[in-house]
């Protein structure tokens, strides 16, 4: 996929990746967990990264901000956060950006939060470390913030801990830590995983009125096709650390090009299920570990395997915004 | 407050079995108090007298009323070794033992955390390897070879701490009590000289009992910052790009501490245990020498106010636990 061309209008955009790869050293071998990814985001766009579970969506998320552990690191490719390049940052200047210019949240709030801090004093430190706040200012602008992400009473919530508060609350007080310092680029990883319909819907609605009052690019990562269809503007399609297709939703949803993509939107009809459950796609995610992975790591799953498909891949711009890396699109 | 009242009614069934469980062990226990008062040159009447006397003649039913009406108007019995009524002797030494210990503890606690954060925040780094070392070390070194090894070096050898014999030097006199802990009383006047001495006296039993407290404590130190530091509010803290400083402190740490706090009170009382031993190996007039000695001499009372002294120190002990427990984690408060 050299020579990747983002979909998104460049002057726009708050985020660019280009061949960006990552692998992490571990005792049963080399695992190459992301292999020239490419995407842009632009601002107050919300770009999903769907994929089956283990394809790479969670890693991109840590890579781009300098969280992977110790084991995995940055093996090629550039990201440009509004013009910063991140993968040559130093620690502490990736520091001093995560949190502020580039936010996450993450699935499962209620474990994401410190248990014994209260959460008016979470969001508050986040509030002193980039906003130079003193105290007294960061506690008031953290019950502003909860107040901003529809937090009934928050005077009195500042005070709670995580275990007095719901699953979406504590999603909500995630959200707000998040966007307190009014981040470029929100990297949401699975927000809504484990949180009931109603309150699913409540929390994507918050993200969405943020971003839009502010701007913000969204990265949201699923493996909920249905999600991503209502949410994104445009989708992403991860499968074994590749990046294998991306357009715009509404096109991607009608006109899927990769085989993979296609398999995705047959698994789950009507896009209203989601991919937790693929046994309908023939074939494992390959060992990321082995040595001699095709230039298509789809090749041994897909039923339109060309003699061709052994060649180096390259993207395929099909038409303005949709790019597919397949050397036989359906 | 209520869940504490609770925990401390929950106490007393343990209490009730502490000295239903004494009072059998110091009559079934071989060694015949009357015997060893008697003398080695006694007669059978004289024995028997002092028997009758000692009210031990009675059937074991009879004694156990009498002794836990005694205990009710807080009356331990009379040591026979000293003559003094034992709440008195237990009274008089508390102090030198709880002096000792909570120095032990607190020397153990100083080196132990430190070593233990830094070994988890730097693993694999020197002082993880000093950590490692350091636990097995603890663990299977007994407490008295440590005492009389530190005796051997530190006083026999460079003559740099006084003789093992007590609290303060035979010719110096103790600061006017007011806690009973020598380090504070002389503090409290002023009189550093005599603070000087306590310190010389302490140190070397303090250090034994410190570094029984080491292991246990490094070790689960090490052991729950890193699974603090693996958890997924860290992650948080790190995505939110908090200084190392609060992600450490505040975050890391004040989490890892709730298992330290609860082992600390485990260690504490494994420490009144190695007490005992130290106090004997350093001729400390605490309770724990008390009880030896009268252990020896066949002497009931002492033991059995020892060992309730024990059981009390021990929920007192987890009542504090329990309340710095709650004073940490607000979860705790809830239950
Ligand atoms: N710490 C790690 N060590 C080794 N391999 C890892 C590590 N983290 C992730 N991986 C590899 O990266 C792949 C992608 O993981 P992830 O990004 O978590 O998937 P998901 O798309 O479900 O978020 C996994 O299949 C795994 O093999
Ligand atoms: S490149 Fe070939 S093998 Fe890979 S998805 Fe396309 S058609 Fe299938
Ligand atoms: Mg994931």
């Amino acid at each position: 996929m050299s020579a990747a061309t983002p979909a998104a209008a460049a002057s726009q955009s708050v985020l660019d990746v280009t061949d960006f790869s990552v692998e992490f050293r571990t005792r049963a071998g080399i695992v190459r967990a992301l292999d020239r990814v490419a995407f842009s985001v632009g601002r107050g766009e919300t770009m999903a990264l769907v994929g089956e579970s283990g394809s790479g969506k969670s890693v991109t998320a840590y890579a781009l901000l300098g969280l992977l552990d110790a084991a995995g690191r940055i093996t090629g490719g550039s990201a440009r956060l509004e013009g910063t390049e991140l993968t040559s940052a130093s620690p502490a200047a990736l520091s001093a950006i995560r949190g502020k210019r580039a936010a996450m949240i993450f699935q499962n709030p209620r474990a994401a939060l410190n248990p014994i801090r209260n959460v008016g004093k979470q969001i508050g430190d986040v509030l002193r470390r980039h906003a130079g706040l003193g105290a007294r200012a960061a506690a008031a602008e953290a019950i502003e913030m909860l107040r901003a992400v529809g937090i009934p009473d928050p005077a009195r919530r500042a005070g709670a801990y995580p275990f007095e508060l719901s699953g979406g609350m504590c999603q909500r007080v995630m959200i707000a830590i998040a966007v307190a310092t009014r981040p470029a680029l929100l990297i949401a990883d699975e927000p809504t995983t484990g949180l009931d319909v109603t309150t699913q819907a409540v929390v994507m609605d918050i993200m969405g009125r943020l971003a839009a009052e502010t701007g913000m690019a969204t990265i949201l990562i699923t493996h909920d096709l249905a999600l991503a269809a209502e949410r994104s503007g445009r989708i992403a399609v991860m499968h074994a650390g590749h990046i294998v297709e991306d357009a715009p939703t509404k096109t991607l949803l009608l006109y899927p090009r990769h085989p993979y993509t296609r398999r995705l939107l047959a698994a789950t009809p009507t896009a209203a299920g989601n991919l937790a459950d693929l046994r309908s796609i023939p074939g494992n995610l390959p060992d990321l570990r082995r040595d001699d992975l095709p230039p298509c790591r789809f090749a041994a799953r897909c039923d339109r395997r060309l003699p061709a498909c052994e060649a180096p891949m390259q993207w395929r711009e099909l038409e303005p915004h949709h790019r597919v890396a397949c050397w036989n699109p359906a | 407050m209520r869940g504490l009242l609770l925990r401390l009614a929950g106490s007393l069934p343990a209490l009730v079995a502490v000295i239903i469980v004494t009072f059998v062990l110091t009559r079934v226990l071989p060694g015949d108090t009357a015997t060893y008062f008697a003398g080695p040159t006694a007669s059978a009447e004289s024995i028997a007298q002092i028997r009758a006397e000692l009210g031990l003649d009675r059937p074991l039913p009879e004694q156990f009323w009498s002794y836990v009406q005694a205990l009710v108007h807080g009356d331990l019995g009379m040591s026979l070794t000293t003559g003094q009524p034992v709440l008195t002797d237990i009274l008089a030494r508390l102090p030198a033992s709880a002096e000792l210990t909570l120095c032990g503890l607190l020397i153990g606690m100083a080196i132990a955390i430190p070593l233990g954060i830094i070994a988890a925040v730097r693993q694999g780094s020197l002082a993880d390897h000093a950590c490692r070392v350091i636990v097995t070390a603890g663990v299977s070194l007994p407490v008295f070879f440590t005492g009389l090894l530190l005796v051997y070096v530190f006083y026999f050898l460079l003559g740099w701490s006084p003789a093992p014999l007590g609290r303060l030097d035979a010719f110096a006199s103790p600061p006017p009590a007011v806690t009973g802990f020598y380090l504070i009383d002389a503090a409290l006047i002023g009189d550093w000289e005599t603070w000087r001495g306590a310190a010389a006296q302490l140190i070397l039993p303090a250090v034994t009992l410190g570094l029984f407290a080491l292991a246990p404590i490094a070790r689960i130190t090490r052991a729950s910052m890193l699974a603090v530091l693996g958890a997924e509010f860290i992650r948080t803290a790190r995505a939110s790009g908090l200084s190392s400083r609060t992600l450490i402190l505040t975050y890391a740490l004040r989490n890892a501490l709730l298992p330290v706090v609860t082992t600390l009170g485990m260690v504490f009382s494994f420490l009144l245990g190695a007490n005992v031993l130290v106090e004997k190996v350093f001729a400390w007039p605490g309770i724990g020498s008390y009880a030896v000695e009268a252990l020896i001499a066949s002497d009931g009372a002492p033991v059995q106010g020892f060992v309730l002294t024990m059981a009390i120190l021990y929920i007192l002990l987890n009542l504090a636990i329990d309340l710095v427990n709650r004073a940490l984690d607000p979860r705790a408060r809830h239950t």
